[in-house]
């Protein structure tokens, strides 16, 4: 693979469809390069990747779901007959 | 599963120090606290596990509702199982075997798992609108058209406002089952690859097509968001 492969032209449209492999480190070497060539020469596509960074980091910081407190209640009675802590001194 | 993960999940609402130093059998510790009726560690694994597994269930089943009955089931599967489990997989790995089984039998009886194998959405088609992008007689082919490319949406995008916070929940709700899922395990629960592929049973490939279909659709939304919100202002 030559310089100039490497730097061969990549569309914003391809590009956008890899951005998931790229942060993963999923593409091979080659492509990894023309992305990153691409990247630093379009800033809307860096505007693009930002934007899903962003959208990655938003969803991580919504609120932890779980069950509602009568069936964590039901839960931890459940736990308590089944496994009896041994009895104390 | 490898401690790092059981390590990183235990730690469940609060944050873990990454550099803390785990237990040599942190699994047999568990297991041994368990069946030694110690409440208190029961309650933080179901703490720390239960939202990943709602999310999980919700792959399988049609409602947040029957996500939560096999949520509990499974739960209850594991106290009254506890006595009999062998250890040659960890407590959690057996757990979410467990909750699959029970989810995907959940699903059959709902009629689920063929919509949910329809709404794959690992199927072809662009996660960008191609009229974004000029056309194939252009000098510039598959480049973003000057008024359509991406703007940056501010400072404001890094906040989770109430109104963010509804907006992707109905944002991942209109994403098919399966890119949900993924998305809500790696980005919302922070699992990683290798283990969303374990527990959904699917390859790498498609696992990442799935991620980056679901992150792409959730960004559009959030970009319709803040563009018509600039547009408002004068």
């Amino acid at each position: 693979m030559s310089t100039a492969d490497a730097h061969s032209h990549l569309p914003c449209q391809t590009v956008v469809e890899l951005l998931t492999d790229y942060l993963e480190g999923a593409l091979d070497p080659a492509t990894c390069a023309r992305v990153e060539h691409h990247l630093s020469l379009c800033p809307p596509c860096v505007t693009y990747l930002d934007q899903l960074r962003t959208t990655m980091e938003l969803v991580g910081r919504l609120p932890a779901d779980t069950l509602p407190p009568d069936a964590l209640e039901e839960l931890d009675a459940a736990f308590r007959g089944f496994h009896p802590p041994p009895a104390g001194p | 599963m490898s401690v790092q993960v059981l390590d990183r999940l235990s730690g469940g609402e609060v944050s873990v120090d990454p550099t803390a130093v785990a237990p040599a059998r942190p699994d047999e510790e568990l297991v041994a606290r368990l069946r030694a009726g110690d409440a208190e560690a029961f309650g933080q694994i179901v703490r720390a596990w239960t939202p990943v597994m709602l999310h999980v269930a919700r792959a399988f089943v049609s409602s947040h509702a029957s996500a939560e009955e096999t949520v509990q089931e499974t739960w209850l599967a594991l106290v009254k199982g506890l006595d009999t489990f062998e250890g040659r997989s960890s407590l959690r790995t057996w757990t979410f075997h467990v909750l699959a089984n029970i989810a995907r039998r959940q699903g059959v009886r709902e009629s689920r798992t063929v919509s949910v194998a329809a709404l794959d959405g690992t199927g072809g088609g662009p996660t960008v609108d191609g009229r974004r992008f000029r056309g194939s007689e252009d000098q510039w082919a598959g480049g973003w058209r000057a008024e359509a490319a991406p703007r940056a949406w501010g400072p404001e995008a890094s906040v989770l406002s109430g109104e963010i916070r509804g907006l992707l929940a109905t944002a991942l709700e209109a994403v098919p089952a399966r890119q949900r899922v993924v998305l809500e395990l790696r980005d919302v629960a922070g699992l990683d690859a290798e283990e969303v592929c374990g527990i959904l049973d699917m390859t790498p490939v498609n696992q990442r097509v799935l991620l980056h279909r679901a992150r792409a659709k959730v960004r559009q939304q959030l970009e319709d968001y803040y563009t018509g919100k600039n547009q408002e202002q004068p």
